[in-house]
């Protein structure tokens, strides 16, 4: 993966019949390898727990009838597999955003999904929460995924209805996005500093983002999201690599500029939305999942299915790290994400400088 | 080629005048503004005390109650949203202009992050109890991560740091530094106590000594700022075109980002996670100040100054008799207001 | 000789794009460099005008070196305008021309009137008085051109550097930016080094013609001495007619292509046809 061996980054044409697509091999490469990497690390994770067991034990657990199978499938499986969906769905929907936005410091923050969520859930905490864990009141009623759901979608409608006008614009959009990410984040400021300490504890593990205790009721949401949008989201990517020119270009180029931003746009927030509901804002997965995979596979744009495979093994790093590093106690998972993310990044950040011309 | 023959002079250089006179108007509008709000933020509080008291606790002081409560609260709190507000404006139009990035807040180097982690570690680690105390760690941790985010920005070329990768490694480095201090909030209540206080943003009760800690490095921050004024203004059309008028493009950016830094990381180090106001002002004033960044600067650090000073006024009214944080109430009013600006016109591309 | 190049090696990061060139410019003179996309022309004009530090070799302004001459005083003497720069929106203009003074100015010294007074000629000499207080973003690319320029001009150098100052342009705004820049070299004896795609406009306009290809000068000199039918085909690969311009008298190279030739004109012709 040496970006000076460019050559390889170079597309090449396949063509059956009258289709025709073009293949990245890089991009290709970096896939398969963040897809090798996603399985050991998810592997290695399920081997931590109470009872520890070996790779073989796991494996063995996972594809047979062992002793052990009942923890790996109703515990660490979906405890796993929480971990790298989440991850790739929070990427995919970091990559998009950055498309429309046009701005690498872009990610769903900026469409209200991830603070609307962050600030309902900490309300729920903070107001009907009971300091020692207990829950009452709504929160007990609806849960918090579902609150979660609630929110993010509610802070996106509100982003997108105050946006528009007589069309969606980038720029606008994100403009006008960090503002109202600001009323929604001083919110949460303001009612973690209201309630009890434990209580805003409690709520500061929630939006960190932690995979704590999530089962299969968990994955399922996330994993449908997923089979849904990714497949919509690529189909929609040649009109995603037209967003990334000016308005004049991409109307010249053909591409109903409007309807595809939001159809877009509409698979971002779902999918930002959908993951926060199961594991809280991830934090740093959406913004630095695409940047660091559009500078492995040397593409000019984040480059959706890479991204989401960085972005789910990201998070399943981080996990595995959050478990074992204090164990037993452990981290939220969100806390890991960007340390270790963080550094990766401006390391490819220094690397390709110094490659590149200067 | 007739418009190359000899034109008549004086029309053009009259309407030179009237920019010259509408933005000198701006100007003044601004101040006032701010006049405005440092009056409205010595008379108004908790506790109500009459213009006359108020009069009196300024030109001849006798020790009264009510001496007391202007001139040891209102009048160093006022002082300080001044400074913060002053700060943060400037220091988000230099950002904003030296990453031509309209996300970039100023504290986008790591500062904000950087003055936070520095506190909760000086809480844990030193056991400090006094805001005094550690505002100088704060200080100090917004200065060092900047200067790392510089350094990294910057290793194995020679040639200045581009404003993207500098925003990403700063990006990168606040997410970084962030993820540590809530492991360590989560570890430890005491100091998860003090930083969700810090985090919301508040100049209330610090009392003269902390806006005079940051005096010092807000004075040398704004020197510098005003002085990369004209170079910024080069750098706007771009390096080739700067380096041709003569500008040093690695000494401008330099100095820009050393300004910012000090304004900001005094700023939040003493008010808390306000920044936000920073990244909000220069898009407000953009469209009164034009493009030229000597007048761009002055304006955001006038409106910023009015603007948090209104906020912390509403946050004291509005609560009574209790109070609402000045970051908070800065989001839910200069937020919309934010918006609604952004969406009445369009908005102006750095 | 008021710029000289000795020997320099330019190029970006491991890509060398000219090596050991030599070139020197005469007072006085309209020098107008030619050749090919990608032959480093533009690399070169960048290095004259020291946006680009040779790798080796040597650029010479006047006769010292130009990379440890204070950059601030070569802007004093010695303007360049990039290929294509852009503005950020909203600028005016008087405010564009007026950044021109950059190098003129300190903080204590922001707006003297000879700033003053050279912006307003610069904005008379290129007839944009009555635009002076226009956004840039308003006006049509050859008044947008007309204003870099102004800009360069208030900065009060003799000595101009200019990288395409006609792309975009139609050919009738091609010629006025042409006249300009000969009026410029007229009024004060300005030196002017141009990059320029158009050969016959260069032929018109320049002294001197430097022809480049692959990053190496193939011929310099007087632009009958330089545009000739062997040169065209060396430097461009290109089979042209030289014939003198009915107008000036200056070379007009006329190109013979495929679709005109004898042999092949009744092809043409059916293929138009069809």
């Amino acid at each position: 993966m040496n970006a000076k061996t460019a050559a390889r980054s170079v597309a090449r044409p396949l063509r059956v019949s009258t289709m025709s697509w073009l293949l990245r091999p890089r991009a290709l490469l970096v896939a398969l390898t963040s897809a090798a990497a996603l399985f050991l690390l998810m592997a290695l994770n399920m081997r931590i727990g109470d009872i520890p067991m070996t790779l073989a034990d796991v494996v063995a657990a996972t594809f047979g009838d062992t002793q052990n199978t009942f923890i790996i499938m109703e515990l660490r499986l979906p405890r796993a597999l929480a971990g790298a969906l989440i991850g790739a769905a929070l990427a995919l929907s970091g990559a998009i955003t950055q498309a429309i936005a046009r701005n690498p410091l872009a990610s769903p923050d900026v469409l209200g999904v991830t603070q609307g969520a962050s600030v309902t859930v900490v309300a729920a905490i903070v107001f009907s929460g009971t300091a020692y864990g207990g829950a009452s009141g709504l929160l007990a009623t609806l849960g918090i995924p579902v609150l979660g759901l609630l929110g993010g979608l509610a802070g996106a409608v509100i982003v997108y209805a105050f946006a528009w006008r007589r069309g969606l614009e980038g720029y606008r959009l994100v403009l006008v996005g960090i503002g109202i990410a600001a009323v929604f984040t001083n919110l949460k400021y303001w009612l973690l500093t209201v309630g009890d300490v434990h209580d805003s504890s409690r709520a500061m593990v929630w939006i960190t983002g932690s995979l704590h205790a999530r089962g299969w009721e968990h994955v399922v949401p996330v994993a449908l999201a997923l089979a849904v949008l990714l497949p919509a989201a690529l189909l929609g990517t040649r009109s995603l690599g037209a967003l990334r020119f000016g308005d004049d270009t991409v109307t010249g180029l053909g591409v109903r500029m409007n309807r595809a931003r939001s159809a877009m746009l509409l698979i971002a927030v779902l999918l930002a939305a959908v993951a926060t509901a199961s594991a809280g804002p991830v934090a740093f997965v959406a913004l630095a999942a695409p940047q660091i995979a559009l500078r492995l596979a040397g593409t000019a744009q984040p480059p959706l299915v890479v991204s989401a495979l960085v972005g789910a093994v990201l998070t399943a790093g981080a996990d595995l790290v959050a478990r074992t590093l204090f164990s037993p106690a452990e981290l939220p998972v969100g806390v890991v994400t960007a340390v270790l993310g963080a550094p990766y990044l401006i390391y490819l950040l220094v690397r390709i400088r110094r490659e590149r011309r200067t | 080629m007739s418009a190359l023959a000899t034109v008549a002079r004086p029309p053009a250089k009259e309407r030179l005048g009237a920019l010259r006179r509408r933005r000198i108007l701006a100007l003044g509008g601004l101040t006032a503004a701010l006049a405005v709000g440092v009056v409205l933020s010595i008379a108004i509080g908790a506790k109500p005390v009459p213009p006359a008291d108020i009069w009196q606790a300024l030109t001849a002081p006798t020790g009264s109650e009510h001496d007391i409560v202007v001139r040891s609260l209102r009048i160093p709190r006022t002082a300080l949203g001044i400074l913060a507000g002053i700060a943060l404006g400037v220091a988000g139009a230099l950002m904003q202009g030296h990453t031509r990035n309209p996300l970039a807040d100023p504290g986008l180097l790591g500062v904000t992050q950087g003055a936070g982690f520095a506190m909760v570690l000086s809480i844990m680690v030193f056991d400090m109890t006094s805001l005094h105390s550690y505002i100088w760690f704060g200080l100090a941790g917004a200065l060092l991560a900047s200067a790392g985010v510089f350094a990294l920005g910057t290793i194995g070329g020679k040639a200045t740091a581009t404003p993207v990768t500098l925003a990403l490694a700063g990006t990168a480095v606040s997410a970084f530094l962030y993820a540590l201090t809530s492991a360590l909030v989560l570890l430890n209540e005491q100091a998860m106590d003090v930083f969700r206080f810090w985090q919301s943003g508040s100049i209330a009760a610090r009392g003269e000594e902390v806006a005079w800690q940051v005096l010092p490095f807000i004075a040398a921050g704004l020197l510098l700022a005003l002085a990369n004024a004209p170079g910024l203004n080069t750098l706007s059309l771009g390096e080739d075109v700067a380096r041709s008028l003569g500008q040093n493009v690695t000494a401008t950016r330099a100095v820009g980002l050393v300004a910012t830094t000090l304004l900001t990381g005094a700023a939040v180090a003493a008010c808390g996670a306000v920044a936000f106001v920073g990244l909000m002002v220069p898009h407000m004033v953009r469209p009164l100040a034009g493009p030229d960044n000597r007048w761009l600067l002055p304006y955001s650090g006038l409106l910023g100054a009015a603007m948090v000073l209104f906020a912390d006024v509403i946050g004291r009214v509005v609560a009574m008799p209790g109070e609402l944080e000045v970051g908070v109430v800065l989001a839910l009013i200069g937020a919309p207001f934010f918006v609604a600006l952004v969406r009445r016109r369009k908005p102006v591309r750095l | 000789m008021r710029l000289q190049a000795i020997d320099v090696k330019l190029g970006y990061g491991d890509r060398t794009i000219v090596n050991g060139l030599d070139l020197g410019i005469e007072a006085g003179t309209v020098t107008t460099i030619i050749g090919p996309n990608g032959c480093g022309k533009s690399t070169l004009l960048r290095a004259l005008g020291r946006l680009l530090k040779p790798m080796g070799g040597q650029v010479l302004l006047d006769g010292k070196r130009i990379d440890q001459t204070a950059t601030k005083e070569v802007a004093k003497i010695l303007g360049i305008l990039p290929q294509a720069p852009t503005a950020p929106e909203g600028l005016t203009v008087a405010d564009l021309v007026a950044r021109g003074r950059h190098p003129h100015q300190s903080w204590y010294r922001q707006w003297s009137s000879d700033d003053e007074s050279a912006v307003a000629e610069a904005l008379d000499m290129t007839g944009l008085l009555d635009l002076a207080e226009r956004p840039l973003d308003e006006l049509s690319g050859g008044q947008r051109q007309r204003a870099w320029i102004s800009m360069a001009l208030a900065q009060g150098t003799d000595l101009l550097l200019l990288d395409e100052p006609t792309t975009f342009l139609d050919l009738a705004h091609q010629v006025e930016v042409l006249e300009l820049v000969r009026r410029l070299h007229g009024q004060a004896g300005r030196t002017i080094v141009m990059v320029l795609h158009d050969l016959n406009l260069a032929a018109r306009y320049a002294d001197r013609l430097v022809a480049m290809r692959d990053g190496r000068v193939v011929a310099a000199g007087a632009p009958h001495e330089v545009l000739t039918e062997e040169l065209l085909l060396q430097v461009f690969d290109l089979d042209a007619k030289v014939i003198p311009d009915p107008v000036a008298g200056t070379p007009l190279v006329v190109p013979i292509g495929t679709r005109h030739l004898p042999d092949r004109g009744t092809a043409a012709k059916e293929t138009v046809s069809t």
